[in-house]
């Protein structure tokens, strides 16, 4: 041990709680208050429009808007799958080192990112008019019979989410540390393997969160998917207020599914993101459903003498 | 830290491990490899020194295929690295047959390079279940064994971001040796370390050396070569200047390029 060379200085002014007079912040008071009242406005208005709000409620369970979530959630999802997928083959052609490969994958992206949705959701519906027979040597009909409302869609959709995807995947993947491809093929791990084992697993956490954007995305974008008669939210809302009559209070019937669906799709997305963030921080902050049942212990544990009187 | 018997058995060959001769290596028009030729025995550390960009770290890339030799030839254990030839003629070899190759040879990186997602003990399983076939349980338990030999014991379930630059390393020098390697290379292991836990990673190497193992290492931890190292090369932009046993080397330099590098770094 070395010796203590000096004490630390005994403060001179005792150790106690500061109690001082806080600087006023005028102009939040001001700021807070103004939008407080463009609020209230904007609410007056539309309780005094002419929009039958009672209504609203009864047609939220209503089978047929019912069948409208249904179809937008189905094919939304099988729409985000198709573009993953897609978008993954894209990513690794657009990265490959055949020029073919990474000239069709570029090519494809330029074309789908490049053209309205809508126009593709049309173009696939109405694709007889290029290929009047589909035939694939096992399978031979008429294209007009193929082609339904919810193949259109699908196509439409996905291959249009292709193209984001394999750019958000692209990204992801050029994100992971070259020592990374690196240390495993010094171990005799085969580049698919690296792929599929180091890289894509990293990958993920930046592929993640633009991909949840995404789904919030196409769970909207596929109310375009009315345009081809596929049966989704949109569609089902608008065949309702032609029977009802009630042509906005059926779009907020809509709007206020959306907002559950994109709601509870934000949640799933903050679990996942929390799974591929492994091992990339010393610790995690606790999940909502973690302090909830941390804080019904506390609470708990408070309420216990009261029981026990 | 324990020793827990050799996790391989070294060669007992005669025939050089490494052989390169006058290896050419170019990145466009920079040319780093200017005719290499040397020869690693069996059981013999071999220390790479010299200063940066000198290409010390790009022979170490070459003789595992991580870049493509321009020129020459660079053979391990008998076999091209990369090719095989027939006749006169040489065949690229497909990239499953380079992973074959890279299999027995262990490489460990400046920069650790360990998997972040996965725990010190998934790292080590990783290679051996992947390439090798190998079962779950058996390369958990040879994981668990290296994970001992290393000295960290008890931080298999440990993510590399809740570890030590030294204790990466380590891992993954434990991480090298689950696949049974012949030969280890090292890329100048302890350059990124505080200096406080370079000795940890230099220890594992030197009880390594002494059970037998090969190994090819870039280092500028001149005390580490001279107390370990079997034979010594100075490599100075692209060509090997000097060589022969470390004490030698760094006590009695010859050439008046190493004596210059020397005289800065000792």
């Amino acid at each position: 041990m070395t010796d203590i060379v000096d004490k630390a200085p005994t403060p001179s002014v005792p150790p106690e709680q500061i109690k001082a007079i806080p600087v006023r912040h005028y102009g939040r008071w001001v700021a807070g208050a103004a939008v407080i009242a463009i609020l209230v406005l904007i609410g007056v208005a539309f309780s005094n429009a002419k929009i039958n709000y009672n209504i609203i409620p009864d047609y939220l369970t209503d089978d047929l808007i019912l069948s409208g979530v249904w179809h937008t959630l189905y094919i939304s999802v099988l729409a985000m799958l198709l573009g993953l997928v897609l978008g993954v083959i894209l990513a690794v052609m657009r990265m490959s080192s055949n020029p073919v490969t990474s000239t069709v994958s570029w090519v494809y992206i330029w074309f789908f990112r490049g053209t309205p949705v809508l126009v593709q959701l049309l173009l696939w519906y109405n694709i007889a008019l290029v290929f009047p027979v589909l035939n694939l040597g096992f399978y031979k009909d008429e294209m007009n019979q193929v082609m339904t409302p919810f193949l259109a869609a699908l196509l439409g959709l996905g291959l249009n989410e292709a193209a984001y995807m394999s750019e958000i995947v692209r990204a992801g993947i050029q994100s992971v540390d070259e020592g990374q491809t690196e240390a495993s093929h010094a171990l005799g791990m085969t580049q698919s393997k690296t792929l599929r084992r180091v890289i894509l697993p990293q990958a993920m956490r930046v592929i993640v969160p633009p991909t949840g954007n995404e789904y919030i995305n196409m769970l909207k974008t596929s109310s375009l998917a009315y345009v081809v008669q596929f049966n989704e939210l949109i569609k089902r809302a608008t065949d309702v207020s032609s029977t009802s009559l009630a042509v906005v209070e059926m779009y907020f019937v809509a709007s206020i599914w959306y907002l559950i669906l994109t709601s509870v799709f934000s949640v799933g997305q903050y679990y996942l993101e929390r799974r591929y963030a492994r091992g990339s921080s010393h610790s995690l902050p606790p999940t909502p459903l973690q302090r909830l049942r941390k804080n019904v212990r506390l609470f708990a544990s408070f309420r216990r003498p009261e029981v026990a009187r | 830290m324990t020793r827990l018997g050799k996790d391989f058995a070294p060669s007992t060959s005669d025939r050089p491990m490494v052989r390169a001769e006058g290896v050419h290596k170019s990145f466009g028009l920079a040319h780093v490899l200017k005719g290499i030729d040397l020869e690693v025995n069996p059981r013999e550390v071999f220390c790479l020194i010299g200063p940066s960009g000198s290409g010390k770290s790009t022979f170490l890339r070459c003789i595992n295929h991580l870049e493509k030799i321009s020129a020459g030839r660079l053979s391990v254990d008998g076999s091209l690295v990369g090719y095989r030839q027939s006749g006169d003629k040489l065949y690229e070899l497909k990239e499953k047959e380079v992973a074959a190759q890279r299999r027995d040879i262990g490489m460990v990186f400046q920069r650790f390079n360990l998997f972040p997602h996965m725990t010190a003990l998934e790292n080590i399983m990783e290679a051996p279940i992947q390439v090798k076939r190998e079962s779950k349980a058996a390369s958990r338990e040879r994981a668990q064994r290296l994970m001992d030999r290393v000295g960290l014991g008890d931080k298999t379930s440990h993510y590399p971001a809740q570890l030590s630059g030294g204790q990466q390393q380590r891992v993954a020098i434990a991480r090298a040796l689950a696949m049974e390697p012949k030969l280890m290379l090292f890329d100048e292991p302890t350059s990124a370390l505080d200096p406080e836990l370079v000795g940890e990673v230099l220890d594992v190497m030197r009880d390594l050396a002494e059970d037998g193992m090969t190994m090819i290492v870039v280092t500028h931890e001149m005390g580490f070569a001279r107390e370990v190292g079997d034979s010594l090369v100075f490599m100075d932009d692209g060509v090997v200047v000097e060589s022969g046993h470390p004490r030698e080397v760094l006590t009695n330099p010859q050439h008046e390029r190493t004596q210059s590098f020397l005289s800065k770094v000792l």
